[in-house]
């Protein structure tokens, strides 16, 4: 079910004095099934592109395709195209409301018309895919930790069995742990149902080590669109637009200027660990 | 969407009015609103337009940019317009199927259009020049006799200007809100009213717990911050009439009497 | 500059009946000693206690056990109440939940005008601290139109114009993007350098603590762990067991060690690990 963004463009306040090209000019493709990393800083664009995806926004130009159709043609179910495309808001805690957490999980599918069996079912599994367990189904959504609220609020969306899940800064005010914990549950959900995963985010070191395709927003256009460690060559040009890339690529580069014979395209901390160690053993000790 | 609403926000500008005292504003917009009801005859409202247009062009606040917050008051204007237009009796002018439209009618319904847009646009001309802090400021002072009878005037004006702080913030939120139960397949617009109403709740619900952890919040923020009510208390900004203050309430005790001595004319319509 | 001895704090958990349903000891026995012009950064978890620590700082939450002393005053005698909430100054999490001003300059006046200072002195407390935090340019800008970093810095210069001698701040980047957190970094650290303000950072951002003169580390209301950067970093175990993490090129330098390459513990620069590596191999 590939998603194509064909020249998409989106004005704030279009027409006047103020305008501002939130999005200009954007063509993508997003293949079904990829694990793809979305990253710019605030006011770049990222937040007003994904609400494109499942169209709470509409473009002032160009067109949005889902399968193969229009999502802005008149006729398009819209509903339909926002459970096929999860959106999970920053701080998505804050829009539980029900009673009790599984009750809020259900809100999605019940929204859809299902049936009250497959609605229960469906909530029950996307609790259990971001790891709740059942103890904690018929607490208030209220009293758990801030990482089982966002667990729960992830769950919410992924009960409408969404084939492109977008994940708006899903780390944002956890503590590292809780940080580790959420990417690893979106990775392993990622493994287990194969959906699309858009993992919108401004922190390099979360999205290196997940991904398999990094998009570079910079007011509005897409500057980069590629491997992660292929992006990250360009950390000088990131910096410049108020990104970094990961520490270790520095640390890579700078031991490569300090003549260490390291290639600089790494990533993640493993890598960059049996790189030095391959350079280093063939150096004999003093 | 939602946070279109320009009615009332201020417009930062330079100029005599926006440096004007807020209880010089706030008695003017007082006296030109109760002006505007003793008004008789469309001389009356000539005079009230002229001054109106004076005090617009001295504020240096794009025309348009008032016009723009009208439109959230156009229908209400309407329906005043309308109801005036056909309920008042007299002499029939047109009538077709059960409707008639009356001389005193159409009388009626201009000249209510026009008090109800002259005080629109007066009044949002005082907020539109007058930051909130200083509105609250000036609102605070005016009260200050009321103190005696144990109004509590300093909290009722740190309510007001801590509430127009987080409008906009509250706003914003319910957008953010709304967005996301969208996303989660929620409907908003079919169905009665009452299935409307039952559809707000998971809106609601989640905005007042926002507003109330940043009530929380706030009230935490401010006790560090040495708050203890207006007692001890300062001002960075302490009010003080100046010269243009008294020439300002000299035009307006000129404009009300121009505006008292038109109702002595008598006009044939 | 701060003390505390034996500081404990406590609340009740009740349910919904409002039956009690335990005791919960957010701030277990804890003691310091923070000197005047100290830069002092706390880690922990969420719910670690730390920010309930911090609340006894400034006299917001009073111990239910033991003392805390500023600048020699105990906070739970009344009569030391304002001087100690203007003397440790605090600047919270969320960017939106503290400016109560409507203009960048009448927020930052918040403080002094409460604390009764005359209009003129205002006026100079608050150019000066809007000029420390770098926001003098905006002073007259609606706080609603600023990014997150910089309502942080706004609600940093309103702490500073009340003259403390030291500020608490609680988790203040934990809201906002890589470059906010930097802006907001830059400002609390010149304040310590040229102010000499003693700082008390609470953070998760294990990049934010390495240019601290020294890290407690909280966990279950406890210090669990005290001492310079370097030394808390080089207990890469510890600190995961604590939920916690270390900066990517300590990490790296902790994995190199363990396949046996001879760095010394606790590097949390970059340039430290390519200048140690020069120095082994080059």
């Amino acid at each position: 079910m590939t998603m194509i963004l064909d020249h998409v463009s989106h004005a704030y306040e279009s027409g006047t004095a103020m305008q501002v090209m939130a999005l200009d000019n954007i063509s993508l493709v997003i293949p079904d099934g990829q694990f793809i990393g979305l990253i710019g800083h605030t006011g770049s664009g990222k937040s007003t592109l994904v609400q494109h995806l499942n169209g709470l926004l509409a473009p002032t130009s160009g067109n949005i395709y889902y399968d193969g159709r229009d999502i802005h043609d008149e006729d398009y179910p819209k509903k339909e195209l926002r459970s096929k495309v999860g959106l999970v808001f920053q701080y998505p805690e804050h829009q539980l409301f029900e009673v009790d957490v599984f009750k809020d999980v259900c809100f999605g599918p019940k929204n859809l018309g299902l049936s009250q069996k497959e609605i229960e079912l469906r909530a029950y599994e996307a609790l259990k895919l971001v790891g709740i367990e059942d103890e904690y189904f018929y607490q208030s959504p209220f009293d758990l930790s801030g990482g089982q609220k966002r667990r729960v609020a992830i769950a919410g969306v992924l009960a409408m069995k969404p084939q492109v899940l977008i994940l708006d800064e899903p780390t944002a005010g956890l503590d590292p742990k809780g940080r580790d914990e959420i990417l690893k549950q979106i990775a392993a959900l990622k493994a287990k149902t194969g959906i699309t995963v858009i993992l919108v985010s401004h922190s390099m070191e979360d999205v290196a080590e997940y991904v398999e395709r990094l998009i570079v927003m910079n007011r509005g256009r897409v500057l980069y669109d590629d491997t992660p460690s292929a992006v990250f060559a360009h950390y000088e040009e990131l910096e410049k637009i108020g990104l970094a890339a990961p520490q270790v690529t520095y640390v890579m580069n700078e031991l490569a200027k300090a003549g260490f014979a390291v290639r600089t395209d790494v990533t993640t901390i493993e890598e960059a660990c049996d790189e030095i160690l391959r350079v280093v053993s063939s150096v004999p000790f003093e | 969407m939602i946070r279109d609403i320009t009615l009332g926000q201020y417009y930062q500008a330079d100029s005599v009015i926006h440096r004007m005292d807020p209880r010089t504003k706030i008695v003017g917009t007082i006296a030109f609103i109760v002006s505007l009801f003793l008004i008789k005859n469309i001389i009356g409202y000539a005079a009230a337009a002229v001054f109106l247009a004076a005090v617009i062009l001295i504020s240096k606040v794009p025309f348009r940019y008032m016009v723009k917050g009208m439109k959230a008051v156009v229908f209400l204007l309407l329906i005043t317009v309308v109801f005036n237009m056909f309920l008042t009796p007299g002499e029939v002018l047109v009538s077709f199927w059960k409707f008639r439209i009356t001389k005193e009618g159409l009388r009626q319904a201009v000249f209510m259009a026009l008090r109800l847009s002259f005080l629109i646009i007066g009044s949002s001309l005082m907020t539109l020049t007058t930051t909130p802090n200083n509105l609250t400021d000036g609102l605070e002072k005016l009260m200050k006799p009321l103190k005696i009878l144990r109004v509590p005037v300093h909290e009722i004006a740190m309510i007001m200007s801590i509430a127009l702080r987080f409008i906009p913030i509250l706003l914003d939120e319910t957008d953010k809100i709304m967005k996301a139960q969208l996303a989660r397949g929620a409907d908003f617009e079919s169905g009665n009213l009452i299935k409307k109403a039952k559809s707000m709740v998971p809106i609601l619900v989640p905005l007042f717990i926002s507003a109330f952890r940043r009530a929380n919040d706030l009230a935490m923020a401010m006790e560090a911050r040495c708050y203890r009510g207006g007692e001890h208390r300062t001002k960075m900004k302490p009010l003080r009439y100046r010269g243009r203050d008294l020439t300002a309430y000299l035009t307006l005790a000129a404009f009300v009497a121009v505006i008292v001595m038109t109702r002595r004319i008598i006009l044939p319509f | 500059m701060m003390k505390a001895e034996r500081l404990a704090f406590e609340y009740i958990r009740r349910d919904e009946e409002g039956n009690v349903e335990g005791i919960t000891r957010a701030v277990d026995d804890v003691d310091f000693d923070i000197a005047k012009g100290e830069f002092i950064a706390i880690l922990g978890h969420n719910g670690s206690g730390k920010s309930t620590l911090a609340k006894h700082m400034n006299a917001i939450l009073y111990p239910t056990e033991g003392t805390i002393y500023v600048d020699g005053k105990n906070t739970a005698d009344e009569q030391y109440l304002w001087d100690i909430r203007q003397n440790a100054g605090m600047v919270f999490q969320n960017p939106d939940n503290q400016i109560i001003g409507q203009i960048v300059e009448e927020d930052v006046g918040f403080g002094p005008e409460n604390m009764g200072v005359p209009t003129k002195e205002i006026w100079e407390r608050v150019n000066e601290s809007l000029k420390a935090v770098g926001m003098y340019e905006y002073r007259k800008a609606s706080p609603n139109k600023l990014s997150g970093g910089q309502k942080q810095r706004v609600s940093i210069a309103g702490v500073i114009a009340m003259h403390p001698q030291c500020i608490i701040l609680d988790e203040p980047t934990a809201m906002l993007d890589p470059s906010g957190r930097k802006e907001v970094l830059r400002a609390v650290r010149a304040l310590n350098d040229v102010e000499k303000i003693t700082i008390i950072l609470i953070t998760h951002y294990m990049e934010e603590v390495i240019h601290a003169d020294r890290v407690f580390v909280m966990d279950k209301g406890r210090i669990e762990m005290q001492g310079t950067p370097e030394e808390i970093f080089s207990e890469v175990e510890r600190l995961k067991e604590l939920r916690l993490d270390v900066p990517q090129v300590t990490l790296l330098a902790y994995e190199l060690q363990k396949k046996g390459i001879p760095l010394p513990k606790g590097i949390l620069t970059t340039e430290q690990l390519v200048r140690e590596m020069t120095r082994l191999y080059g």
